[in-house]
């Protein structure tokens, strides 16, 4: 224990760098939720995961700081175009041990800075020397230090199977990025990756999953293969892909490939120089935001892909939300009564989220609502107003032309600016009620 | 009649079992301390009655929804001037209703007991994001917060469960008490010196364990370094993590 102690004071310096130099350089993935896995303190170990996720910190772009997100190297054999780390590039380079990482991570943890560790890698002389060494902090925490806190790990196209069935056992999460939405653009951009080549050890996380779930029912001890699922993350605006082939595709790896996430990431202009690479002047934020609003609609309020764009509609509409341009395209849908409409048809009033869905259903069994009832139950009633019908309001909005609606909605908006990055940032919040956490103290 | 009563949970338990008990229909209910004096009206003290309470209690559980059955204590340790009144109100539908009532949004009273209580949950929850610890020479893991309601006692299990391994310590320096897990039970202590600064909760340099320093330092510069400067939104940062927990966090302080 004391020889641990002075030797990390002496390599402190130097961890130091390592850990400014990769954090830096894993910052562009987006990914930070740590919810989806419940992990007890078996035995005296240290940590637990909590299946809704805690943010311990948020950075100063707004982003919630739950995992310690780190690369084990920003060393790379390849030369992807849209990514900072590629072997062109002339920048700083470090690689962390095994051993430093769970250094790192056990003292955050600890600490409470942190539900656990996610960890990529850029790929060092081959993915198989880059998978096992990563899979080995991954077991190092799991065995040797008794770590029951959340792992999120790459998992590198390439590597073998047997490694990355192995990782799986001490992960809660897996991902394989995609990146870029389409094998031709894929390939442009990264001339030594291809779609198929991702899509590999993705369906054998998958297969992993599926039996081990099966197993699990039959037997009680066989141990968890990857609990919290797997994900990946899509680049928006890199290539030209339209919204409506990332959200099919989108829909596609929810459904078939059973993911429990997908993330867009809109592209930061990083490697400038490279023609390949639309010059953009800033990332596109409004888009990406737009992506996962549309996202959380296919999850969360039933919408399917098709509803939300359409080969006559490929865009997102970057002005209004995707849920208030639903309503506007498919105005005779509308007013939806309050006090009689199903949950379904509720979620799709615009203004009205799943909380205020839900209380309405709660309410509205003690007696008709007014206006006023949903102004206090959390409806935004500016923009719910035209879309609804109670007892009071009469229904407004076929006197106006979807156009003209969306004007003035537009209008009263910037009245009193509604935040763009409010809804993003919901996205990696926890419902703030969460009960299981605290102790029912009497 | 204003009804006065020593301002602990049981205390307002036992207010509202003599509202039955004696049919009483006050016009206000206070806690001793925070009763200033009234003309022309009657006052009068509630004494706490443990075996009141625990009555009411038992009895409104089982009138609530299983999840929601705290609803009443959280709502109460908002503190909140009024919070009394809106839950005797809450206590009489409860009553008088075969059926669970808490979801009766449409009840302004009704409405004001779930937001207070949504609020001290959310501080409970923000205590458990934002606690830091600072390892000690003694090998203890020690915090130091002030959480603007008496929440300690509602994270203790998380952290127990948490850091089943490691000693720790979290004191409420408002309140000035805390508590101490030895790795086997957590046990409610009240500080005589303090080797700490009980307004930020920094412990003094030389009963830092060494090394520690260093991980502040490090978490600090990570936090820094993975902050994408194309997008800084402060406003954004300060709502998720007002200002007031600032003092408490070391990638705030630490350079
Ligand atoms: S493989 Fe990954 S780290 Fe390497 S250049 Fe491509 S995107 Fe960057």
């Amino acid at each position: 224990m004391c020889g641990v102690l002075i030797e990390l004071v002496i390599m402190n310096e130097r961890v130091q760098n390592k850990l400014n130099i990769l954090a830096d350089s894993a910052k562009y993935d987006v990914s930070c939720s740590s919810s989806g896995s419940s992990r007890k303190n078996e035995g005296k170990g240290i940590g637990n995961a909590l299946n809704c996720g805690i943010c311990h910190s948020f950075t100063a772009d707004g982003r919630c700081v739950s995992l310690l997100k780190v690369l084990m190297s920003n060393n790379c054999i390849y030369d992807c175009a849209y990514c900072i780390n590629r072997r062109t590039n002339d920048r700083p380079r470090a690689t962390l041990t095994p051993d430093e990482l769970v250094d790192i991570t056990i003292g955050f943890y600890r600490r409470n800075y942190i539900e656990g560790l996610f960890l990529s890698s850029g790929v060092i002389k081959n993915p198989d020397y880059t998978m096992e060494r990563m899979m080995l902090v991954a077991k190092k925490l799991r065995t040797e230090q008794r770590y029951n806190g959340y792992i999120h790990l790459k998992a590198i196209p390439g590597a073998s199977p047997d490694l990355i069935n192995e990782a799986g056992l001490y992960a809660d999460r897996m991902s394989v990025n995609i990146e870029i939405p389409t094998n031709p653009e894929l390939k442009r951009l990264a001339p030594e990756k291809n779609h198929e080549g991702i899509i590999l050890p993705m369906g054998l996380i998958k297969e992993g999953i599926v039996q081990n779930s099966e197993e699990r029912k039959k037997y009680r001890n066989v141990r968890a293969f990857v609990p919290a699922g797997q994900s990946t993350q899509l680049i928006v605006g890199a290539s030209p892909e339209t919204d409506q082939q990332i959200l099919s595709l989108a829909t596609n790896l929810y459904n078939e490939q059973k993911l429990k996430r997908v993330y867009y990431s809109g592209y930061l202009p990083v490697n400038e120089y490279d023609n390949r690479l639309p010059a953009l002047k800033t990332p596109p934020l409004v888009r990406e935001n737009r992506l996962y609003q549309s996202d959380w609609l296919m999850r969360f309020y039933k919408f399917s892909a098709s509803e939300i764009v359409s080969a006559e509609h490929p865009f997102l509409d970057l002005e209004v939300d995707p849920k208030l341009a639903y309503a506007l395209r498919n105005y005779h849908l509308y007013p939806v009564d309050v006090n009689t409409a199903d949950y379904e048809m509720i979620l799709r009033i615009p203004g009205i989220g799943v909380q205020s869905a839900q209380r309405i259903i709660q309410a509205r069994r003690f007696g008709r609502l007014t206006s006023n009832h949903l102004k206090k139950i959390g409806v935004v009633m500016k923009r719910a107003q035209y879309f609804i019908v109670n007892n009071q309001l009469p229904p407004a909005i076929h006197d106006l032309a979807p156009e003209r609606l969306k004007r003035q909605i537009l209008l009263s908006d910037s009245q009193k600016r509604t935040k763009v990055s409010e809804t993003q940032l919901s996205l990696f919040s926890f419902p703030s009620t969460s009960n299981t956490l605290i102790e029912k103290s009497r | 009649m204003i009804l006065i009563y020593d301002g602990t949970f049981e205390g307002f338990l036992s207010v509202v079992f003599d509202c039955y008990a004696h049919k009483l229909d006050p016009m206000d209910i206070f806690a001793e301390d925070k009763f200033q004096s009234a003309l022309f009206c009657e006052v009068v003290h509630v004494a706490t009655n443990v075996e009141h309470s625990r009555r009411v209690w038992a009895g409104w559980q089982k009138k609530l929804s299983r999840e929601l059955n705290q609803l009443p204590f959280l709502a109460y340790l908002s503190g909140e001037s009024g919070i009394e009144m809106f839950l005797l109100h809450f206590a009489r539908l409860s009553f008088a209703s075969p059926v669970p009532v808490e979801g009766n949004y449409a009840d302004e009273k009704i409405l004001a007991v779930r937001k207070a209580s949504r609020r001290v949950t959310q501080e409970a929850m923000r205590m458990i994001e934002f606690v830091r610890f600072q390892l000690t020479k003694d090998g203890i893991y020690f915090s130091g917060i002030r959480p603007s309601y008496d929440v300690l006692p509602m994270i203790l299990k998380h952290f127990k469960s948490r850091f089943a391994d490691q000693q720790w310590l979290i004191y409420d320096m408002k309140r000035d008490y805390g508590f101490y897990y030895n790795q086997r039970t957590v046990d409610e202590v009240k500080l005589m010196d303090k080797m700490f600064n009980v307004s930020d909760s920094k412990v003094r340099t030389d009963m830092l364990e060494e090394g520690e320093v260093d991980y502040q330092r490090l978490w600090s510069n990570y936090c820094r370094n993975i902050t994408i400067m194309e997008r800084v939104n402060l406003k954004c940062q300060k709502n998720h993590m007002p200002r007031r927990y600032w003092k408490f966090l070391p990638e705030k302080n630490v350079q």
